[in-house]
């Protein structure tokens, strides 16, 4: 594989665990996070500092979730107090706040971010790999969550939170739970994202880019592991392969989430099991 | 004197936000909708002014077009993208409108270009100098006209029927409709006046820093969130104090704590605050 191939693998294999992790917050457990950047550049800060400090990949990626969940769970606490829209502006706020506190942070390099990180000594295509093997076991975690009992509390919780609590579910509890396991996996994709990078800025982490998450989350079909896995894969490599859409980017993104949500609201997912049934039944 | 120079920015900062935040709580009053793509047509504005003005020669023209254009893509968003999405659960709208003030961003920057446009000619960049204070005629153009603006919005929403209907709709839809207002054409003439307020709001920050960019309304929109929600969501009155304060604060922050965090995150710090401990707002009173 050359260089290319190897990089636009990796930045997918990221990409495909940011948008399974927000899909567990937003489609599992209905909680609406549009800061997702914020936990993926904590983790990526934590990563980057303790590469420089420690050079240990594996404490890298320990201290990545740690900080990203602790941020999550903290966060997750918004969600007990106010909702859906709000929840969402919540999130908002949090993401401009954690990208305007880093960028004035001398200890975190401030506008100029971290460059230099120290390599994990795998090489670009053991990190591709090491990458890909971290987000199938998301997928996979996405998927024994969704058949477990918990997915089953989230949803619970997602669609009603009333008579979820008249089963005996402690809302708050699920919430703070999907929040923690969620935004551990974002800092976990901020980890891999130092060790691919080996150089990371504020600005990497914006708004704009919780919204691009949001975008495949939405466009995937929100809740559906599977749609929203093509969704980050497909969305990711789009602007790669038409030069159009990789100038046009946003105006892409944001169109397709506009016309998915008014045309479509189940995205790709219930598209696909539309298309079945019809299919089936012809 | 800096520190009367910092009040002067503050308060005609502030009353931009005002301008532009009024729509959106309206919106909000109304619908129940954040109506983030509300800087979209804020963007809007700025840019029909600029470019009518560069191409007419006139300033008057540029925000009359303004005034005129805004308010047909503010009716226009809320029949094509909200109305179908009023069935939903209040973050879908939310999402959609962030979707479409993303695409917009992004057009604005594919028509008119990375370095934004400015006015051809100087528009009335003059300064003056009070015993030491500098003012811009700018500054005293926003002060002046957000004050008009308001106390036209009083007059109009106290003593005309339309006025009146309106303020009906927004706190009682059921009763309202039951005395013949029409709510569908109150969200409309709602939608028309806060797009050509936010218009007018961009056109003069257009002025202020000769310059429209593609970014002009983003960091204003997401402010403008954090001003409705201090404001106590759906009451002006409560906009126009967060919109100064908020002015203000943002004024003496940048010395007191722009060390340590960025200016624009500090509406955002504010707002979380706020919401922790009054989701319901400072004033408490989430219209009915």
């Amino acid at each position: 594989m050359s260089a290319y191939e190897i990089s636009i693998v990796s930045v997918v294999g990221i990409n495909v665990i940011l948008a399974v992790s927000l899909n567990m917050i937003s489609g599992f457990c209905g909680q609406i996070s549009l800061g997702h950047g914020a936990f993926f550049g904590a983790g990526a800060y934590a990563a980057a500092l303790a590469m420089v400090g420690v050079g240990s990949v594996a404490l890298a990626i320990c201290v990545a979730i740690v900080a990203a969940s602790l941020l999550g769970i903290v966060v997750g606490f918004a969600s007990l107090r106010v909702r859906t829209d709000f929840l969402a502006v919540t999130t908002i706020g949090v993401n401009f706040l954690f990208i305007g506190f880093v960028r004035k942070q001398a200890w975190l390099g401030g506008e100029m971010g971290i460059s230099n990180v120290p390599a994990t000594g795998l090489g670009g295509a053991g990190n591709m790999i090491m990458i890909l093997l971290f987000a199938c076991a998301t997928i996979g975690l996405s998927f024994y969550i969704s058949r477990s009992w918990m997915g089953f509390a989230f949803r619970a919780v997602g669609e009603d939170e009333g008579a979820a609590a008249t089963l005996g579910i402690n809302s708050g509890a699920y919430k703070l739970a999907a929040f923690g396991i969620g935004t551990a996996l974002a800092g976990l994709a901020g980890a891999l994202y130092t060790f691919f990078t080996q150089f990371i800025t504020a600005d990497a982490f914006d708004f704009i880019f919780s919204v691009m998450l949001m975008a495949m989350v939405v466009i995937g079909g929100i809740g559906s592991t599977w749609g929203v896995v093509v969704a980050a894969v497909g969305l990711t490599l789009l602007p790669e392969a038409i030069r159009f859409v990789n100038d046009y980017r946003l105006l892409v993104f944001g169109g397709l989430l506009v016309l998915v949500i008014r045309i479509a609201p189940g995205g790709l997912a219930a598209m696909t099991r539309g298309a079945l049934l019809h299919v089936r039944r012809t | 004197m800096y520190y009367i120079d910092l009040a002067v920015t503050g308060v005609s900062i502030g009353c931009m936000y005002a301008m532009m935040a009024v729509g959106l709580t309206l919106v909000y009053g109304l619908l129940r909708i954040l109506h983030v793509a509300h800087a979209a047509v804020f963007a809007l504005g700025a840019y029909v002014v600029v470019l009518v003005a560069n191409a007419t020669g006139s300033l008057a023209v540029g925000f009359l077009a303004a005034i005129v254009v805004t308010p047909l893509f503010g009716m226009a968003i809320y029949r094509l993208l909200y109305e179908p999405l009023l069935k939903y659960r209040p973050d879908v709208p939310m999402i959609a409108s962030v979707g479409l003030l993303v695409l917009m961003q992004d057009a604005f920057r594919i028509l008119f270009g990375e370095q934004g446009v400015t006015f051809r000619s100087a528009f009335a960049f003059t300064t003056y100098n009070f015993a030491g204070i500098t003012v811009s005629a700018v500054q005293i153009a926003i002060v002046v006209t957000a004050a008009v603006v308001f106390a036209g919005l009083h007059l109009f929403t106290t003593h005309t029927r339309i006025g009146i209907g309106w303020r009906a709709t927004v706190s009682r839809p059921l009763i309202a409709a039951s005395f013949g207002i029409d709510p569908i054409q109150v969200r409309y003439l709602n939608f028309a006046i806060g797009s050509a307020l936010t218009a007018v709001a961009g056109g003069l920050v257009a002025l202020l820093n000769n310059l429209v960019d593609p970014g002009i309304g983003f960091v204003v929109s997401y402010k403008a969130l954090a001003i409705i929600v201090l404001g106590g969501l759906g009451s002006v009155r409560g906009t126009l104090v967060a919109s100064l304060v908020l002015g203000l604060v943002e004024a003496y922050g940048t010395i007191f704590i722009g060390a340590w965090l960025d200016r624009d995150a500090i509406a955002f710090l504010a707002l979380i605050i706020l919401l922790m401990a009054r989701p319901q707002g400072f004033t408490g009173a989430r219209t009915a």
